[in-house]
C-alpha cells in the first residue's frame, strides 16, 4: 500500500515524464495557455531553432491584456501600434503553428483564466500552465495549475513538458459557513492577510474546510486566483460534485463513456486520511469580515471596520514599506478605511470577472445610481460572460446604475490597453494587485469583493456592504 | 545564454521589501516582441519622473553604482506577475546576479533562464552585505558560482546553496530545452500511457 498523499502529490505523480538523479522532474503538461504579451519572443524561439509545438491540440490561445474593451474596437484605431502588433502576433502564431485560438473578434474571446474553464480546456486533475502568474485559477478545478515565464512557454510550445522541482504542501482550511455579505474574494485576502505575500513561497496550497465546499466554481476560482499574491505558485480545491456540474457539457469537456471514466478518476482526486502537511493554516468562516487592502501589498489588507494602521504597528523591513505605502495612498494613520473616498469603481479581471461576480454587484446595485461624479466601469470576463449578463438583465442594472458596461478583457486590472489610473486617482478595484502602478502611474487602488466595489460605487467611499444588505432586507 | 562563472562587480543597495514585477518593469514596457533593449526602462517609476527626467535619489541614478551588476535586495525580492520582461530589464541593465532573503517562485526561475544568478541568504548575511553595497562603488563584491561564495570587498564570505541542475546550466550557458528533446523518447512514452489511463485529456 502507498504511503497516504495530497491531492498536489496524486497529480504530480501522474505528471512525472522523468526524474533526474538530483530530483529534478520532467512534468508533462496536459494544457497550455497562450496570450499576446508573454507569448511573441516564445515562438520566435522557436522559428530561431528550427522547432515545432509539440502538441497544438493542447495549446489554446487568446489575446486578452493589451485589447481595449470599449465598444468601438473593432477599429484597429483603438489600439496603440505596439499592443497591436503584439495582437497580430499572436494572430500569425496561433495560425502558423495551428493552435486553438480565439481572435478578438471571436464571442468566446476574453480574459485567459476564464476562457479556459468555461470552455471545457481546464478539467479536474490536470497540469495547466500559461505566461501569467494568475495561472492559479484552475486550481478551483483540482488542476495543478501555475504561472510560467516565456522561456518556459517555448519550453513548453516545444517539448510538451516543465522541468519542474516539486514544492511543498500547504493546507489552508476555511472552516464553518461565511456569514452574509462576505465573499471568496475576503476569504482569499484574509489568507494573505494571515500568511503574508511571501507565506506560500515554495508551496502548492490546498483549499479545503466547509466554507471553500460551500462555494460555486465561481467563488473557487477567486479563492485559487489569488493563491500567487500569497506567494504559492499554485492553489487547489479537491473536486466535487460542483465542479463536475460546472464541467459537464462544456465544448471541450468528455462526453458518453469519455465522461463517465473521467468522473471515475476525477474521484480519486482528493488528499488522503493521514498525508503530510508541511504547513497548514486555519481560519474560521465565521470571523471572516468583508476586507480591503489600504497599501500597496496585497497583504496590506484588514476588515472594513478597522482603521489605517501606522508604520509603528510593523517590525523589521515592513515599516519602511508602509511608510513608503501610506504617502503613495495618500493616507494617514487612524484614518477609518470607510471614510476612505474614491474616484473609480473598476468590476472585472481574472479574480471576479465571471457572472456570479457580476450578479452580486448588479445585487447591490439594482435601482440605484452611482454616485456623482464617480468613474465606474464593468468589463466582463469574457464575451459569452457579457451575454449571459445581458441576458440575466444584470448589464442594464449596470447601465442604469451609470457604469460603463464595456467588452471583455484584463483592462483596468494591469492598464496594459487604455483602461488607466492618472496619478492620484483612488479605485475601488475587484482586481488582485494593488501594486505601486499597477493600474497606472501614481494611481491607488483598494482591492475588494465586487459586492463591496458596488457598494463604494453608490457612496463615493469605501463602504461595508452589510449595511446596504439590511437597507436592501 | 550567456555563461555564469564567476563575478565581481559594483552591488547596489535596494533594501525595500516586496520589490514586485511591476516596480521592476510597468506593464506598459510589455508590449515589445522582443527580448532585449529593457535595461532603459528597469526600475522606471523610480527612477523617472513622469516626464522622463531622472530622479537623482534612486541608487542607480547615483554615480557610484551606475555600473552596478549586482542587487543586494529585501525579502520576498520579484513578487507578482510572471513577466521574464523583469529578468530580461536587469540583464539588459547589466545585472547578473540578485542576493536577497528571499525570491518569489516564478521570478526566481526565471533569473535561471537568462543567465541571472539569484542567491538566497541568511538574514544577517544579506544585512552585511547591504551595508558593504551602501559604500558605493569602491565596494565590489565578488559572486562565485563554481565555489558558491558571496564576499564582500573586505573579504568576509558566504556559502550559498544552489540547485545542481540550475548551476551546471549556468555554468555551462545550456538551453534548456535542448536537454529536455534529449529526452524525446521518456516524453513518447509517457504520451502513450497517458492517452491509455485518461483519454479524455
Amino acid at each position: 500500500m502507498t504511503a497516504p498523499r495530497t491531492l498536489y502529490d496524486k497529480i504530480w505523480d501522474d505528471h512525472v515524464v522523468h526524474t533526474a538523479d538530483d530530483g529534478t522532474c520532467l512534468l508533462y503538461i496536459d494544457r497550455h495557455l497562450v496570450h499576446e504579451v508573454t507569448s511573441p519572443q516564445a515562438f520566435e524561439g522557436l522559428r530561431m531553432t528550427g522547432r515545432t509545438v509539440r502538441a497544438p491540440e493542447k495549446t489554446i490561445a487568446v489575446p486578452d491584456h493589451n485589447v481595449p474593451t470599449t465598444l468601438d474596437r473593432a477599429n484597429a484605431a483603438t489600439m496603440t501600434e505596439d499592443s497591436r502588433v503584439q495582437v497580430e502576433a499572436l494572430d500569425k502564431n496561433a495560425k502558423d503553428f495551428g493552435i486553438n485560438y480565439y481572435p478578438v473578434s471571436d464571442v468566446r474571446q476574453g480574459i485567459v483564466h476564464i476562457v479556459g474553464p468555461e470552455q471545457g480546456w481546464t478539467l479536474p486533475g490536470m497540469t495547466v500552465v500559461c505566461g501569467d502568474s494568475h495561472t492559479a485559477t484552475h486550481g478551483a478545478f483540482g488542476a495543478l495549475a501555475h504561472g510560467i515565464g516565456t522561456s518556459e512557454v517555448e519550453h513548453v510550445l516545444a517539448t510538451q513538458t516543465l522541468i519542474q522541482r516539486k514544492g511543498k504542501n500547504m493546507k489552508v482550511e476555511i472552516t464553518g459557513s461565511l456569514r452574509p455579505g462576505v465573499t471568496a474574494k475576503d476569504i482569499t485576502l484574509s489568507v494573505i492577510g494571515v500568511t503574508g505575500t511571501a507565506g506560500g513561497t515554495g508551496y502548492v496550497i490546498e483549499y479545503c474546510g466547509q466554507a471553500i465546499r460551500e462555494l460555486s466554481m465561481e467563488g473557487r476560482m477567486t479563492v485559487c486566483n489569488m493563491a500567487i499574491e500569497g506567494g504559492a505558485r499554485a492553489g487547489l480545491i479537491a473536486p466535487d460534485e460542483t465542479t463536475y456540474a460546472y464541467c459537464m457539457g462544456r465544448p471541450h469537456a468528455p462526453k458518453g463513456a469519455a465522461w463517465e471514466a473521467a468522473v471515475a478518476y476525477w474521484k480519486t482526486l482528493f488528499s488522503d486520511d493521514g498525508a503530510k502537511w508541511d504547513k497548514v493554516v486555519t481560519l474560521k468562516g465565521e470571523d471572516i469580515a468583508p476586507v480591503v487592502t489600504w497599501g500597496t501589498s496585497p497583504e496590506d489588507v484588514l476588515p472594513i471596520t478597522a482603521v489605517v494602521p501606522s508604520p509603528d504597528d510593523f517590525t523589521g523591513g515592513k515599516v519602511e514599506a508602509v511608510k513608503r505605502s501610506l504617502e503613495y495612498m495618500g493616507l494617514t494613520p487612524g484614518q477609518k478605511l470607510s471614510d476612505i473616498k474614491i474616484d473609480t469603481v473598476f468590476i472585472g479581471s481574472c479574480t471576479n470577472g465571471r457572472i456570479e461576480d457580476l450578479r452580486a454587484a448588479a445585487a447591490i446595485l439594482k435601482g440605484k445610481k452611482k454616485k456623482d461624479g464617480i468613474r465606474a466601469m464593468v468589463v466582463p470576463g469574457s464575451g459569452l460572460v457579457r451575454a449571459q449578463a445581458e441576458e440575466e438583465g444584470l448589464a442594464q442594472i449596470f447601465i442604469d446604475a451609470g457604469f460603463e458596461w464595456r467588452l471583455a478583457g484584463c483592462s483596468m486590472c494591469l492598464a496594459m490597453n487604455p483602461d488607466q489610473l492618472s496619478p492620484g486617482e483612488r479605485c475601488a478595484a475587484t482586481s488582485n494587485r494593488n501594486f505601486e502602478g499597477r493600474q497606472g502611474r501614481g494611481g491607488r487602488t483598494h482591492l475588494l469583493s465586487p459586492a463591496m466595489a458596488a457598494a463604494a460605487a453608490l457612496t463615493g467611499h469605501l463602504t461595508d456592504v452589510r449595511e446596504l444588505l439590511v437597507e436592501n432586507a | 545564454m550567456e555563461k555564469f562563472t564567476k563575478l565581481t562587480g559594483i552591488a547596489a543597495p535596494m533594501p525595500l521589501v516586496n520589490i514586485d514585477t511591476d516596480m521592476i518593469i510597468p506593464k506598459q514596457f510589455l508590449k515589445t516582441i522582443k527580448r532585449s533593449g529593457l535595461g532603459v526602462n528597469l526600475f522606471d517609476e523610480m527612477r523617472f519622473t513622469q516626464d522622463g527626467k531622472e530622479i537623482p535619489d534612486f541608487v542607480l541614478n547615483q554615480p557610484a553604482y551606475r555600473e552596478t551588476q549586482i542587487l543586494i535586495a529585501g525579502d520576498n525580492f520579484g513578487c507578482g506577475s510572471s513577466r521574464e520582461h523583469a529578468p530580461w530589464a536587469l540583464l539588459d541593465f547589466g545585472i547578473r546576479c540578485v542576493i536577497s532573503t528571499s525570491f518569489a517562485d516564478i521570478f526566481f526561475n526565471n533569473c535561471f533562464q537568462n543567465g541571472i544568478l539569484p542567491i538566497k541568504l541568511p538574514q544577517e548575511a544579506v544585512d552585511i552585505l547591504m551595508d558593504d553595497a551602501r559604500k558605493g562603488a569602491n565596494a565590489r563584491i565578488t559572486v562565485d558560482l563554481e565555489g558558491q561564495t558571496v564576499t564582500t570587498s573586505d573579504g568576509q564570505s558566504f556559502g550559498f546553496d544552489v540547485d545542481a541542475f540550475r548551476k551546471h546550466c549556468l555554468l555551462n550557458g545550456l538551453d534548456d530545452i535542448g536537454l529536455s528533446l534529449e529526452k524525446v523518447s521518456a516524453i513518447d512514452a509517457f504520451e502513450a500511457k497517458a492517452q491509455a489511463l485518461r483519454p479524455w485529456v
